[in-house]
């Protein structure tokens, strides 16, 4: 195996990570509006993913970075050719750290809502705009000789991706849920299992054909037997969660994306951007990588950190293992604010 | 629609907007999370609540900031490919390495750690919460390292070679791009300013609550703390700012030309004050100077020859072929002035706010205060200064709390216009780094909307900001006075409320 084929194997891993912990974070954003019945409810969704979130994003930080070193001409083309979905989702990102960060900073209910409002839109988009776009890279879009996306936007937004759409979308709303019902307690928790078992049906019709699309396009072997593991797995998450095994329905739907993740990239290999124009004119592992010498120093960098960076990220899951549930939430120390903030001095302002 | 604008302009226009953007966050997260990490460790070691108070005050403006300074830089990992990626494919093999660094090494550390400060106070021992913010502390400066190599790298390329079959830069020396004096000299400026930003917006809003006489235990601690690392770090700024100046006159002759508006060479070369002048003629109407100072900056002497604008554009020529390789040189010459100036009145303001405020030492006894008012501003021993003086010395302390932001931009504006037009210094130009797929419309319309959620953010985090600042350090709790002493919290009690949700 050559540095470059380890380096297409450490960028699926960098966006399974992503997909796997994003995956849920996008669910439980797009859960505040179809689960929680109040604003309560909302919060203590809001909350099981708040002190995670942002380490969870840095994935796709390190994904994008990591292509950039590895992968020169594959971020070129990728980024500068799917520039406005791009855009839309950076959009979504920004708009979305920010609402989190931001919501309970006022105690005015409109502005809460509002944020909640932000939190809902922008984690449902990119949650789609991601299956699109990996739809596009997986199906091939049209690169010219020069390595230059050609194509117009509409020419993403065709059948195959759309259902990539979906997929990414239900599978990561499922996901989350399941998600929600292991790191809350009470009602909330009850509904997020049976919102789960729904979810998780819808996500298996949407994922199944699409999974089977991309096999019968481009699969082979090795690429069927990751689609097996992901109906396999997406089915156990189904039983594990009707019979109220949290912990295993969570492992279950998070194995279902990586697997999902892993086909993608087996059925891309060695293409990293496969031209629709002319085969010759794809992308591939070799004549997009950087230099052996830069794979070198990339290799050592990841192989001491990406361990260290898992070590410390599950080490913070550990630490905020604690159910939550409405009576857990703190009053928000909002100056300024009535109610039950009164205990705190208001300062003359 | 036909547009009259070279195909760079728009994705110069949308990178500076961007980045300064980003960059009004930047120095402020760095020197916040180590100023708050500094207050909650005299916390740990003292158990006094004024530090504790301290913390969780500047700790809560830092968050409101950090939140921006994340997301802005969201969009910097990816906007080089988006509008250069002919850039990319060029420099990628060397400046994707410190990128990918950034966020392997330093971006987890800072999110996964903030994660569990912010979280983490009835979930982690005091201790190991205090950590976090140190772990948060060495992730923004860590990420700063790796970002301003690859910058540095762009101004001053070392370490590779081109390689004509594959017509790209190759890095060859990665060392050598981590450790050139560029990288070393640009991180010891920006981390110095970083610093300065941070003691200046720490002293203005201390004595923004001294003026008032409210909060007054806290503040004066939080304005003691500001106004030591305002000095300090002022002092280094300059200190960083003059090494920083020497190695761009040896790497950039044409940016330090164009920094004092000299056309001509000159020996001994004088320092500009003031200069107006005509940039296609290439000279100046108006200059005010102070003779040899220009090469004493340059060389530490005050006779040696400086290069002018002209000389060094002849030189390229001459090297690199037919063209104009001057920058912009009102902004580059502006940009310089702003810089120091705006820096250096916050030094300036630094430096006498410790002496009026300074404690026991020469002070008559009747001028010191206890911790419970705010202190005096003593002239001299025995005199105080008067009270119209003492308000204004606080007012302006206030006022010029964002002096050094606009500092921070101008330097940077410099740093970046000055180097055009070459995006690579030398070796590839700003013209031939823009994505060539790329429509105008497209970029226009991402200009668009980054510049109008931007200016709605700005609004946003600035109103957050004063209403906060305003409220001043709230009262303590039990709760916050007496952390667990287990990691994940106290099991005791299942129906504890959280110490902080969103």
């Amino acid at each position: 195996m050559q540095l470059h084929d380890i380096w297409f194997v450490l960028i699926a891993f960098l966006w399974t990570g992503y997909f796997f912990l994003e995956g849920f974070d996008f669910g439980i954003g797009v859960l505040t509006k179809l689960l929680a019945r109040d604003r309560s409810e909302k919060r203590v969704l809001i909350n099981t993913i708040g002190p995670v979130w942002d380490g969870n994003e840095v994935w796709l930080l390190s994904a994008a970075g990591a292509t950039f070193a590895a992968f020169p001409d594959w971020y070129a083309t990728l980024f500068s050719g799917f520039y406005l979905p791009l855009l839309l989702i950076l959009v979504c990102l920004i708009v979305r750290g920010v609402a989190f960060e931001y919501r309970a900073k006022r105690a005015e209910e409109s502005w809460q809502r509002n944020w909640e409002t932000a939190i809902f839109w922008t984690s449902l988009l990119p949650a789609v705009l991601w299956g699109i776009a990996f739809g596009n890279i997986v199906h091939g879009v049209k690169i010219d000789a020069h390595k230059e996306y050609v194509g117009g936007v509409l020419d993403l937004l065709n059948p195959y991706a759309i259902l990539g759409g979906l997929t990414t979308l239900t599978l990561f709303t499922f996901h989350g849920a399941v998600f929600a019902s292991l790191k809350t307690v009470g009602d909330i928790r009850e509904r997020a299992r049976r919102m789960a078992t729904v979810l998780g049906l819808l996500a298996a019709v949407v994922a199944v054909s699409f999974l089977a699309w991309t096999q019968a396009d481009k699969g082979d072997g090795t690429s069927l037997i990751a689609m097996t593991v992901a109906v396999v797995a997406l089915v156990a998450a189904l039983v594990a969660n009707r019979f109220g095994r949290e912990g295993w329905a969570f492992a279950f739907s998070g194995i279902t994306i990586a697997a999902a993740v892993a086909m993608l990239f087996l059925t891309l290999f060695p293409n990293v951007m496969p031209s629709t124009l002319h085969e010759s004119w794809s992308l591939t592992v070799t004549n997009a990588s950087s230099s052996p010498y830069t794979l070198k120093i990339m290799t050592w960098c990841a192989g001491i950190a990406a361990p260290i960076v898992m070590l410390y990220q599950g080490w913070t899951y550990w630490v905020f293992r604690k159910r939550i549930g409405t009576q857990h939430l703190a009053d928000a120390h909002v100056p300024g604010a009535t109610g039950a903030d009164t205990h705190t001095p208001t300062p003359a302002s | 629609m036909e547009l009259a604008l070279a195909p760079e302009t728009l994705a110069r226009w949308q990178f500076g907007i961007t980045t300064v953007y980003h960059f009004l966050f930047v120095p402020l997260t760095i020197s916040l999370a180590a100023l708050v990490a500094g207050l909650e460790t005299a916390w740990v070691r003292t158990a006094k609540q004024k530090y504790l108070k301290a913390t969780k005050f500047w700790g809560k403006l830092f968050l409101i900031n950090i939140a921006m300074g994340v997301v802005t830089g969201i969009v910097q990992e990816f906007q080089f490919g988006m509008n250069w990626s002919d850039y990319s494919r060029f420099v990628g093999d060397i400046f994707g390495a410190p990128l990918a660094f950034e966020a392997l090494i330093a971006f987890f550390f800072e999110s996964t750690f903030i994660g569990l400060w912010i979280f983490g106070w009835d979930k982690l021992p005091k201790k190991i919460h205090c950590l976090c913010i140190w772990m948060v502390s060495i992730g923004t400066i860590l990420s700063a390292y790796f970002i301003l190599a690859a910058n540095s790298w762009m101004q001053h390329p070392v370490g590779y070679r081109y390689n004509a079959h594959t017509g790209r830069a190759e890095l060859t020396d990665f060392l050598k791009v981590l450790t050139q004096d560029t990288t070393l000299v640009v991180a010891f400026h920006t981390l110095t300013a970083a610093f300065l930003t941070g003691a200046a917006f720490m002293v203005g809003i201390s004595a923004y609550h001294l003026m008032r006489k409210k909060h007054i235990k806290v503040m004066r601690t939080s304005l003691r703390l500001g106004l030591v690392t305002l000095v300090i770090a002022g002092l280094l700024t300059a200190i960083s700012g003059d090494e920083l100046g020497k190695v761009m006159f040896k790497q950039q002759p044409m940016k330090m030309a164009a920094a004092e508006a000299l056309w001509d060479k000159e020996e001994p070369a004088p320092f500009s004050v003031f200069a107006y002048g005509d940039v296609e003629k290439g000279h100046n109407t108006v200059a005010i100077e102070v003779p040899g100072l220009l090469s004493f900056l340059a060389h530490s002497d005050f006779s040696s020859p400086v290069p002018g604008i002209n000389d060094v554009n002849k030189a390229e020529q001459q090297k690199f072929g037919p063209g104009d390789y001057r920058p912009n040189i009102p902004v580059a010459y502006w940009g310089f002035r702003w810089m120091i100036g705006f820096g250096m009145s916050s030094f300036a303001l630094g430096l006498a706010g410790l002496w009026l405020t300074r404690k026991k030492f020469w002070l008559a006894p009747g001028l010191r205060t206890g911790d419970e008012e705010p202190p005096r501003l003593a002239l001299t021993k025995n005199k105080e200064l008067g009270p119209r003086l003492s308000k204004w010395y606080w007012s302006l302390a206030f006022v010029t709390l964002g002096f050094p932001l606009i500092a921070n931009s101008w330097g940077w504006v410099f740093t970046e216009m000055g180097r055009q037009p070459w995006a690579v210094y030398g070796v590839l130009r700003t013209s031939d780094a823009v994505s060539p797929g790329v429509s105008q419309g497209e970029v226009i319309t991402s200009m668009a909307v980054f510049t109008a959620l931007y200016a709605i953010l700005a609004v946003v985090e600035v109103r957050l900001l004063v209403k906060y600042v305003k409220a001043g350090p709230q009262e303590l709790t039990d709760s916050d006075l007496n952390p667990p002493t287990r990691i994940g919290g106290d099991p005791a009690d299942a129906d504890r409320p959280m110490a902080f949700s969103y």
